[in-house]
């Protein structure tokens, strides 16, 4: 019985499990092999987990007789086309250290429950990567799904290549190539990945790569900035890259005198605050109002991104359409504050204002129209300060301020989680307002938790839970446990 | 028009005697028909003999030339009813759908066909849609078979017992006048094996000759008095003639040894996993052969009383393998020892789990109790002491590795739908949402979250009966697909709704074809096919039934029209259903189609646009709301290389198809304005040329006079 070879590929629907399996069926058959195939089809094929099924064994007069499905511990070679399935295949027991040979590419496909969590809900690829490869008698484990698209074509290529590169099979690699060059469709490109596979160094690219920050500008603006960051030396040395990105990026976001600003915020801070506060001030003083948006999508360096995330050949033209849905509170906020608050305290022209504005609108930013409304709304940006949504978002960074210091003097700790609840803000409009209240909710407890141990680790726990869920459930129910300490 | 093309298969359907044929299963039994001189074919799709009307669609050619007819069934039930043709008449009929839910639906057609008998060979091929990998109940066709006398073939599940068991059915079916049902479970409909093909054979009777000669008989027609006949014509003629075939033709399979203190019988479905169970335990080779006496019921019904005894004799225990609950064939032949008075002891569900598949480590687990119990001085010592290596335990891997349901593919026109529905039930509260069959099921996974309960196909109106109280302040919605509406749905959902004035919102998804089948063809199709009458319209439909307030949506990636309709079915004061029509084009089907008919015009020099969206990084704050209203498999996450920055940011893959469904969620729900839109213009023409050069100049200006009067970061890979 040890005669019979079984393999088994777990995949993602749509990623081509079946083309692998069938070129397996193929190459087994070409050296002479008799080999039975299943597959289940059907709903498994629309981006759930499948699995595909391959026996075989050397051809005789006899057929042997095959099993249509896996059974755990008893596969010989197991080829995962995705990180999670091959974690999954090692806990259904199909990889088994006394004689599974595991291929498996470690790209992810993250699953659904996975990508709507509001913070990170990704699951931790080392750990996978790990197990996996303690629980096979042989691994080949590498990204094989970038080498495939390198090369223009699909993992079920590479993973062939894998296959090959194991030498769990005894066919030799020209019988391989024999079978990618019978297929009749990309063969050159599926050549290029199966090769790539098989010759892959893991070396290749484990160096960091290190960025080297450019500035340019206008003389007087250079000397400012070179003196401004100069500063950044008087700061604990362990903070002073945060503090490098925080100036950046608020010099970037305004001017050089905001980044004063906000070099003066850290300032009034106890120096073991420095590293978080660098970020989460920067972050609070660089929100995001129309301004922002229609600068950043009126830059040349966005151009550049773009044409390269959509693989846009040079000099070819592409046409770019901008999602927008303003809304009053996003007019109100860039106008002057006075006759922003002004028509905020009017419900009827607030309602009206709403009611002419309140629509998606589709900007073409390749245009010179779409192009021109948006560069004229950013060259608004000298004028921040004395817009409404600027008022708003001063007072919500004094009251972040001045809560920091308040806590800093008798628990350091607990002002470093304070700070870092600044990360429940984020987004526009309801996203943005649901983040607001879930940031006012987890500092309402300070009280409730005033003069405890545990405050800080309070804190951490209440904003880890607010990133759970999109509603609050998770928060709703922590706080209920701290609300009940009193 | 159907996901998969089968028309370079099937040209291996025309192989002579001799020649060995390749391929799956559902080929093979194709061929099978063929060589058995089938006079007629019918079915309806499902998982998992979709794939086989498929095949026979692609094959029509060849089956016409042999003067079969074949017809895509508008359900199971008329599927079943076609059989009606072999009553009177010698032809040799076969249906093919899935079980259950396919028997289910055309159990009134099968009951009738049952009692009047036949005259022609009448098999119905059921597609076993059961154990890991379906979508339905899990339930026996066993039942159905024992109900209505009709005869359950379960072959070896390797292509030469198949295909001999399609003839077996056929001529089994003729020598007792009884339909016979052919059991093939999901995995063999997707075999990959070979056989020595045989000639095909021409009808001896076809359809026409019949049309053209007709004939009657009031015996076989089920009323009083004939039924009563039919129920003790059953038992006392056709049973027993059933038997003598199958007795005489040996149909049912002998392995192993002759003698043996134990024995084992089991469903032919099974053989193969029964082998190597015992392979693994070191009592059968690679071969199949095997120290054990084995009983194979390539018929499962009805048994033969003195095989069973005759096998039971001299044993001292049986071991019954079945799947699935009741255990019909073990009480079978327990009470036909107990009447025979036999002393061998029977065991099955025990050793076995009394439900759920017979997987390979269960079998595996079974028979080894079921032989250190029964036989331990059989069990090899590598069986008695297995040298296996302890399970490893990976507590923290089972915590990490996420679920991975199904769900809609990248660019689904269904998605936009329950995006909207959400934003719907986020401004007005939840409702009770009736779910139907089909694609648009997967609402009720991540990251929709939407439906309640799914009661059969085409029923999601239905399923919303009884929630039509005029005072309540609120509807229920229901869904359903045009596959669905058109098997079903019009008269059991729609025209009862209208007939009893409910208020409740019915959404039927429209998506040009039977999407989750695979696209095969129905009435309301977009595409034209040669054989077939489309282009009928759902709502000429609905409103010919009575519904008044109709709305026909053309493009479902519109969410905010889709949620202002939505909410207007649920507000208007208007009384009786509210139908919405939401149709747009499968993408995957229209991908398959449309991809290379793109790619071609782009090398023929033709201008094309090739729309993909993108989200900017810079403008995304990673809080996901667009995930949790999309679910694409072509939106995910990334990080990016930003100290500042604690959670990834959405991120468009390669494999987006331009639906633009993301950029529409953002707009509806205003999420945010990260979103865009780029349309690559392939071989564009000098207007765009020109336009493009002057906007290019014009914005480069504007770009580089601000970058002269601020500070420019950039980052240099170094």
């Amino acid at each position: 019985m040890s005669d019979i070879i079984k393999l088994a590929v777990l995949a993602v629907g749509g990623q081509g499990g079946g083309v692998l399996t069938n070129w397996i069926a193929d190459l087994a058959t070409r050296c002479d092999y008799a080999v039975q195939m299943t597959s289940v089809a059907g709903v498994a094929q629309r981006t759930g987990a499948t699995i595909y099924y391959v026996e075989m064994a050397p051809k005789t007069d006899r057929q042997p007789v095959f099993a249509l499905s896996p059974s755990p511990g008893d596969l010989d070679i197991l080829i995962a086309a995705e990180l999670m399935e091959a974690g999954r295949a090692v806990l259904r027991g199909f990889v088994t250290p006394d004689r599974t040979t595991l291929i498996a590419s470690t790209h992810r496909i993250l699953a659904t429950s996975e990508k709507m969590v509001p913070g990170d809900g990704r699951a931790k690829d080392a750990l996978v990567e790990s197990e996996i490869t303690k629980a096979a008698l042989r691994s080949v484990c590498f990204d094989m799904d970038t080498l495939a698209t390198n090369a223009g074509s699909m993992i079920s290529a590479s993973l062939f290549g894998g296959l090959a590169r194991s030498g769990a099979l005894p066919f030799e690699t020209a019988q391989f190539e024999a079978v990618i060059e019978a297929s009749g469709r990309g063969v050159a490109q599926s050549l290029a990945a199966f090769r790539a596979a098989l010759n892959y160094e893991p070396t290749a690219d484990t160096f960091v790569k290190k960025h080297n920050e450019t500035v340019n500008g206008p003389k007087n603006l250079l000397s400012d900035w070179h003196a401004l960051s100069d500063q950044v030396k008087n700061f604990p040395s362990d903070a002073q890259d945060m503090i490098k990105a925080g100036l950046q990026k608020t010099v970037d976001y305004q001017d050089i005198a905001y980044g004063k600003t906000y070099l003066s915020h850290l300032q009034t801070l106890s120096p073991e605050l420095t590293q978080t506060a660098a970020k989460y001030i920067a972050n609070a003083m660089c929100y995001d109002d129309i301004l922002r948006v229609a600068d950043l999508k009126t830059r040349a360096s966005r151009q550049t991104r773009l044409r390269t995330e959509q693989d846009i050949p040079e000099g070819e033209i592409v046409h770019v359409t901008e999602y927008f849905h303003p809304r009053a509170e996003e007019i109100c906020g860039t106008l002057p504050a006075r006759l922003g608050a002004w028509i905020e305290a009017r419900p009827k022209m607030f309602q009206l204002l709403d009611k002419l504005t309140n629509k998606g609108r589709r900007i073409r930013t390749d245009g010179i129209i779409g192009f021109g409304a948006l560069w004229i709304v950013s060259a608004l940006k000298p004028y921040r300060r004395q817009l409404l949504r600027h008022r708003y978002e001063s007072a919500h960074l004094d009251r972040l301020l001045k809560i920091t210091q308040q806590s800093a003097s008798k628990d350091p700790q607990l002002a470093i989680e304070i700070l870092a609840c600044q990360r429940l803000i984020k987004g526009y409009s309801d996203t943005h307002l649901r983040g607001q209240s879930k940031f006012d909710k987890v500092l309402s407890v300070l009280d409730a938790l005033e003069g405890r141990e545990d405050a800080a680790e309070w804190i951490k726990r209440l904003r880890t839970a607010a990133l759970e869920d999109e509603k609050g459930d998770a928060l709703d129910g922590a706080l209920a446990t701290v609300r009940s300490f009193t | 028009m159907a996901e998969r093309s089968f028309a370079k298969e099937v040209q291996h359907l025309k192989i002579g005697a001799g020649e060995t044929f390749r391929g799956e299963g559902i080929l093979a039994i194709t061929k099978a028909l063929l060589e058995n001189g089938v006079g007629y074919v019918a079915g309806y799709q499902g998982s998992p003999i979709s794939h086989l009307m498929d095949v026979l669609a692609d094959a029509q050619d060849i089956l016409s030339d042999m003067g079969v007819h074949f017809e895509a069934s508008a359900s199971e039930a008329t599927a079943a009813a076609t059989l009606a043709a072999s009553v009177h008449y010698p032809i040799r009929g076969a249906v093919t759908f899935k079980s259950t839910v396919g028997t289910n639906v055309a159990s009134d057609a099968l009951a009738n066909l049952a009692s009047g008998g036949v005259t022609g060979g009448a098999l119905v091929i059921v597609g076993e849609d059961y154990g890991e990998g379906s979508s339905i109940m899990q339930e026996r066709s066993h039942a159905f078979a024992m109900k209505s006398q009709i005869w359950l073939l379960d072959p070896r599940p390797n292509l030469p017992s198949m295909v001999k068991a399609v003839g077996d059915g056929f001529a089994l079916s003729e020598a007792s006048n009884s339909p016979v049902m052919l059991q093939l479970r999901i995995k063999s409909c997707h075999l990959l094996g070979e056989f020595e093909a045989r000639e095909n054979v021409r009808p001896s009777t076809t359809v026409k000759d019949a049309l053209e000669n007709p004939k009657r008989d009031v015996e076989r027609i089920v009323l009083p008095p004939a039924s009563y006949l039919h129920e003790q014509e059953k038992v006392t003629k056709r049973l027993p003639a059933a038997i003598e075939y199958i007795r005489a033709n040996k149909l049912n399979e002998h392995f192993g040894p002759k003698q043996g203190k134990v024995g084992i019988i089991c469903q032919g479905g099974h053989y193969n996993g029964v082998i190597r169970a015992l392979q693994r335990l070191g009592l059968a080779n690679m071969y199949g052969d095997c120290d054990v006496p084995l009983h194979v019921l390539n018929v499962t019904y009805p048994l033969l009383d003195d095989k069973i005894i005759a096998f039971a004799k001299d044993k001292d225990s049986l071991f019954v393998i079945e799947e699935g609950h009741p255990a019909y064939i073990e009480q079978n032949i327990r009470a036909i020892l107990h009447k025979a008075g036999a002393r061998c002891a029977v065991e099955g569900k025990g050793p076995l789990p009394e439900a759920g598949e017979l997987t390979g480590q269960i079998l595996l687990d079974g028979l080894s109790s079921y032989f250190s119990n029964a036989a331990p001085d059989l069990m090899p010592s590598v069986a008695r002491a297995p040298n296996a290596p302890p399970q490893l335990k990976m507590p923290e891997l089972a915590d990490t590795v996420p679920a991975r349901p199904p769900s809609f593919c990248i660019g689904c026109p269904e998605r936009p739908i329950f995006a909207a529905t959400k934003l719907v039930e986020e401004e007005l509260g939840p409702h009770h949402i009736a779910s139907d069959i089909g694609c648009h099921l997967f609402s009720i996974n991540a990251p929709f979250d939407l439906g309640s309960t799914t009661m059969g196909y085409g029923l999601g109106p239905a399923s919303a009966s009884a929630f039509n109280d005029k005072s309540a302040n609120r509807r229920s919605i229901s869904f359903l697909g045009d596959g669905g509406f058109w098997h079903n749905g019009l008269t059991s959902s729609i025209g009862n709704a209208v007939f009893n004035e409910n208020d409740g919102v019915i959404i039927i998804v429209d998506n040009y074809y039977s999407a989750a089948t695979g696209g095969q063809d129905i009435l309301s199709s977009r595409a034209d096919n040669v054989s077939k009458s489309t282009q009928h319209p759902i709502k000429k439909a609905v409103e010919g039934m009575g519904v008044k307030w109709v709305r026909q949506i053309d493009r479902t990636y519109d969410v905010g029209k889709m949620q202002a309709t939505l909410k207007e079915a649920l507000e208007t004061p208007e009384t009786g259903p509210k139908v919405i029509i939401a149709s747009s084009e499968c993408m995957l089907n229209k991908q398959r189609r449309e991809k290379p008919l793109a790619k071609n015009a782009v090398s023929e020099g033709k201008r094309m646009t090739r729309t993909r969206f993108g989200v900017d990084e810079d403008v995304c704050t990673g809080d996901h709301a667009c995930i949790r209203l999309s679910g694409c498999p072509s939106l995910s996450l990334k990080t990016l290389d930003d100290p500042l920055r604690d959670d990834p940011v959405a991120s468009i893959d390669q494999n987006c198809v331009g639906c633009g469904n993301c950029g529409e969620v953002a707009d509806a729900a205003v999420l945010c304005p990260s979103f865009y839109q780029a349309d690559l213009i392939q071989n564009p023409s000098k207007i765009d040329r020109t336009l493009s050069e002057w906007r290019t100049k014009i914005i480069t200006k504007l770009q580089k006079r601000r970058d002269a009067r601020r500070l420019v970061f950039s980052k240099d890979l170094s």
